[in-house]
């Protein structure tokens, strides 16, 4: 079979792979933005629960290996009276993994607009929420931005672990057609390249649009 | 331990300064930078503090801010005590919505200026009122684009901070206290930062705030000149103490201390 006849063949089932892998990626990155922001925001609180918190929270999730992550989350949670559906849990707890890795670049991303910009805001009389969001994090936005280019696009490949838990991602059908077909290099070598793509084609060129709006707004572009 | 009985609930009568620091002491560790300070500016009066540095002069203005905690002593903003509150007929520490509102009535002026760099011009000088005020932004938009008219930063009003020159972006940084309506202004050192040949521009807004307007102003300077021209009293900070303060003609055309003529011949052959 020649690659083209086999590309015909089974190029369908790759569609519908990566379609669902897109569907992980961006709902573990939502997840994975807000949890960064929450817990990177925690652990900048002079309160120790709230810190403490954050602390464990991203020692956990960073310290040990997102594959048990995900096994706990389908495989034991429901042990317990949590049951996800094998889609959910997969973005979860990618989404969880790679948040506590966003955790810090939230928090060094705040850490790294200038001391000035806060006593500016807070000689307006800014409620601390206020200057946090209006002031500070729009800033720390900016600064973060390429770090987060890296972590998403460390994002993307790690939800090709979902197909250890059967979610009928681009993995797991690359998996299927060679355990009929026999075609190791042909598949595996076709879901290689969908996922570059997928990184250098979308996720990368997307990431530097946003970076050239936000210099923009900050009238530095 | 500095006993809080000790000092008056609010200040009453007819001659309440504008701002009054009491026996004001800020250390920090072992190091005293500010030593039982007592001084009053009366309310329209510009008081210019001058002194080596180290000397504690910007400090006296960071803590009418409430940027530095004080450690002895109490602070009163017309006729109001700012870092404390009075709780039950005492003085206690001010909480936190307490100094939020006291200090609303402050408006200051920084080296840096820094303004906010993804807000233009405009976007600056509305944050606070709209933000903090409540104000809608259409008042605000207008009260806003009156004071770049003051300062005369109109035609770059919409342009971010990154765009201007120093002595743009810090007379952008003046209409921006401004918008706040303050009753005291404070101007940090806003000159140090600038070109030689932009700081006049900002030393004419100040000007022009002296001259046209009933501010209460506290500034911190090393422009001697600028000081001569401009002050109601001029302020000789040493070691944490008003070393001899006067009428500007006083203070440099004949100064009493030794300290005093000391930095004044040192400035002078600097310049």
């Amino acid at each position: 079979m020649s690659y083209l006849d086999f590309l015909k063949e089974y190029g369908p089932r790759f569609w519908d792979g990566a379609l669902v892998t897109a569907g992980q990626f961006l709902l573990a990155t939502a997840l994975a933005i807000a949890i960064a922001l929450t817990a990177g925001l925690m652990k900048l609180s002079r309160n120790r629960i709230v810190h403490g918190a954050a602390v464990v929270y991203i020692e956990i999730f960073r310290g040990t290996s997102l594959l048990v992550q995900l096994y706990w989350i389908f495989f034991v949670l429901p042990l317990f009276g949590i049951t996800l559906e094998k889609f959910t849990a997969g973005f979860v707890a990618v989404g969880m993994n790679l948040g506590a890795y966003g955790a810090e670049l939230v928090r060094g991303g705040i850490q790294s607009v200038p001391k000035g910009q806060w006593e500016a805001a807070y000689a307006l009389s800014m409620s601390p929420a206020k200057r946090m969001w209006r002031i500070i994090l729009p800033q720390a936005f900016v600064n973060m931005l390429p770090p987060w280019g890296n972590l998403l696009i460390e994002l993307l490949k790690n939800t090709a672990l979902v197909a250890l838990i059967s979610v009928s991602d681009l993995m797991f059908e690359a998996k299927q057609i060679n355990g009929s077909t026999f075609l190791s290099a042909q598949t595996f070598g076709t879901a290689l390249i969908i996922y570059y793509i997928l990184a250098r084609f979308i996720v990368t060129p997307f990431m530097r649009w946003l970076e050239l709006v936000m210099r923009r707004k900050l009238g530095r572009a | 331990m500095d006993d809080l009985s000790n000092y008056p609930l609010e200040l009453t009568g007819d001659d309440v300064p504008m701002v009054r620091f009491m026996k004001v002491t800020k250390r920090y560790g072992d190091l005293t930078v500010l030593d039982k300070l007592d001084l009053d500016v009366a309310e329209g009066e510009m008081v210019t503090v001058i002194g080596p540095s180290g000397s504690g002069k910007t400090t006296v203005l960071r803590m009418l801010m409430t940027l530095e905690t004080i450690n002895e002593g109490v602070i009163y903003v017309d006729g109001q005590p700012l870092t404390h509150m009075a709780k039950g007929g005492k003085l206690v520490p001010a909480d936190r919505k307490y100094l939020r509102k006291m200090r609303s009535q402050i408006g200051m002026c920084f080296q840096h200026f820094n303004l906010f760099p993804h807000m233009t011009a405009l976007e600056n000088c509305m944050e606070g009122p709209v933000q903090v005020l409540g104000m809608k932004k259409a008042e605000a938009r207008e009260r806003a684009e009156e004071l770049l008219e003051l300062v005369g930063m109109s035609d770059k009003r919409d342009q971010h901070p990154s765009r201007l020159s120093g002595g743009q972006q810090q007379r952008v940084a003046i209409a921006r206290a401004l918008a706040m309506r303050p009753k005291v202004m404070l101007f940090d050192e806003v000159t140090s930062a600038l070109d030689p040949e932009v700081i006049g521009e900002v030393t004419n807004v100040i000007r022009s705030l002296v001259n046209e307007h009933n501010l209460t102003m506290l500034m911190v300077t090393h422009q001697m000149g600028f000081a001569k021209d401009i002050s109601d009293r001029v302020c000789f900070f040493f070691d944490g103490k008003i070393e001899e303060q006067g009428t500007p003609d006083e203070l440099f055309g004949n100064p009493q201390k030794e300290r005093t003529q000391q930095f004044l011949s040192a400035v002078k052959e600097a310049d």
